[in-house]
């Protein structure tokens, strides 16, 4: 669990280091998706990726999962190498991947299953979370009746309800309409505040990442690597932060950086 | 039901021009019975037994043999979709029997098996898995990777992964390819019977055509296409109950 190196500041929850990845698909050309990616995240830290589309921000955070193998480098999850997927890394995808043929509840209790809790226990947790998200009411619901903010709330109550330690995140509000979208990211700062996950949150949205993050990864394309990491350091407590001038700077500072990503992919 | 009758009604204007069209000695009898005829010929099968005996010979070989594809062809076609081998060496038979007419394999499954219940349900068998399989294979396959991957970071290993996603992401595309096996079914089964057989409703088709009572034949057919019919919709009944979380 303890570190090697003696000048680390915090224990690392996670720690990337100079992580490759290449696709091979079975017809076409190799994509280096990923070279010489290095990234530390402390515990109960808030990291976003940041970076236009084909920046590979998605496959680290798979990789960080372990839904993909980790080829080159190395990539450690509080000291031990990323093992196959599993409840400490919970994952949240922009198209929520709720299962279709199971209620909102069902859904809510399928990890809590997996984990051989009692029934009642079960229930008793799954309702937690559902009420925690606000969808009391919905509970008999199937995903295909649901708004995609519901959706994504009732996958968020999913995740969150096997309690990981880490929540990866994939582009979570990317699919929702705006209105909706700033109202998940405010539940989503308040449940992070709750909770005290570290979290990685994948997105292309510059507002978003400066609105919830504590650091931005800003990522370059093709292949994908870390250009810089921004600390971001506002007051998030202030319900008028998106309308203060230290905010706006912030946007505009890491915007710069990802125009000129914007710029190269075209 | 209001709405039933109205969506039938184009069945029982054609029941009605039937009868019309013998009665008004349009059509000869010799060719076409007229409904009527048809009906009491078959209320006479029916009373005396050979209706209900044949088709029970019938529906237990159907039965019997669509099961059988039903199970192993679903069970197949997943286990070709998750596991790579089993597909190697599965995908080139799957590929090389589908375009198979499978009526073509009556007499060989007649020289293995003999005229009864047998031969019959190893036709069906063989006949219904490979729409079934490739069925299951391609619902297996639209298994979404986000699902799969969601139900492995919630604590489902890799064999639990393939009965909690795998399957039900399988179960649209599968229920498609039963219907489809089912309409087999009937085909394969009649003609089966017509050909080499000593019971079963395609036995009881060829032998009143053979003694040329033609409305007894008619009735017969008539009774198949209700069953088919029947066995349809409730296949369909079957699948939206199943389905339910689609709408």
């Amino acid at each position: 669990m303890s570190m090697t190196s003696g000048d680390a500041p915090f224990k690392l929850q996670i720690d990337v280091r100079d992580v490759s990845h290449t696709y091979r698909p079975a017809r076409g050309h190799t994509v280096l998706a990923l070279e010489s990616v290095s990234l530390q995240i402390a515990p109960r830290e808030f990291v976003a990726l940041l970076g236009p589309s084909g920046c590979g921000k998605s496959t680290l955070l798979y990789l960080v999962g372990g839904f993909l193998p980790v080829e080159t480098g190395a990539i450690e999850i509080e000291g031990a190498p990323v093992g196959a997927p599993g409840p400490d890394r919970g994952i949240v995808f922009q198209h929520f991947a709720l299962f279709p043929w199971k209620t909102v509840r069902a859904n809510v209790r399928y990890g809590l299953e997996k984990m051989g809790l009692a029934r009642p226990e079960q229930e008793r947790r799954a309702q937690g979370y559902i009420d925690l998200v606000g969808l009391k009411g919905f509970e008999e619901s199937y995903p295909s009746q649901l708004s995609g903010g519901m959706k994504q709330r009732a996958a968020l109550a999913r995740t969150l309800a096997v309690e990981p330690k880490i929540l990866l995140m994939d582009e979570p509000f990317g699919a929702l309409d705006a209105q909706t979208r700033s109202l998940m990211q405010t539940e989503l700062l308040a449940i992070w505040q709750k909770t005290q996950k570290t979290v990685i949150f994948v997105t292309h949205d510059v507002q978003e990442a400066v609105l919830l993050a504590q650091r931005v990864v800003v990522m370059s394309a093709r292949p994908g690597r870390v250009k810089a990491v921004v600390p971001v350091g506002l007051d998030r407590a202030d319900p008028h932060l998106v309308r203060t001038a230290a905010f706006g700077a912030k946007v505009d500072e890491i915007w710069s950086l990802v125009r000129e990503e914007e710029l190269k992919v075209r | 039901m209001p709405v039933a009758a109205v969506k039938y009604l184009p069945l029982l204007l054609l029941a009605l021009a039937w009868e019309a069209v013998v009665r008004l000695g349009l059509i000869s009898r010799e060719v076409l019975p007229s409904l009527f005829d048809v009906l009491k010929a078959g209320w006479g099968l029916a009373r005396e037994g050979e209706l209900w005996q044949n088709g029970w010979a019938s529906l237990y070989r159907g039965a019997a043999g669509l099961a059988l594809a039903v199970v192993l062809g679903g069970v197949l076609g997943i286990a070709m979709a998750w596991w790579r081998t089993v597909n190697v060496f599965v995908a080139p038979l799957v590929e090389a029997l589908y375009p198979l007419p499978k009526s073509a394999l009556i007499p060989v499954t007649v020289l293995w098996l003999g005229f009864g219940d047998g031969s019959k349900i190893l036709l069906i068998f063989l006949g219904c898995m490979i729409p079934v399989t490739v069925a299951a294979y391609n619902g297996a396959r639209s298994s979404e990777q986000h699902l799969i991957w969601s139900a492995r970071s919630l604590g489902a290993g890799r064999l639990r992964v393939l009965w909690d996603v795998v399957v039900p992401s399988a179960l649209p595309e599968l229920l498609n390819g039963i219907r489809t096996a089912l309409a087999l079914t009937f085909v394969l089964l009649v003609s089966s019977e017509l050909i080499v057989a000593r019971a079963g409703l395609g036995y009881l088709i060829g032998f009143l055509g053979d003694q040329g009572v033609y409305d007894a034949m008619f009735a017969v057919v008539l009774f198949v296409a209700f069953m088919g019919f029947f066995a349809d919709r409730l296949c369909l009944l079957l699948t939206h109950r199943v389905l339910a979380w689609r709408e």
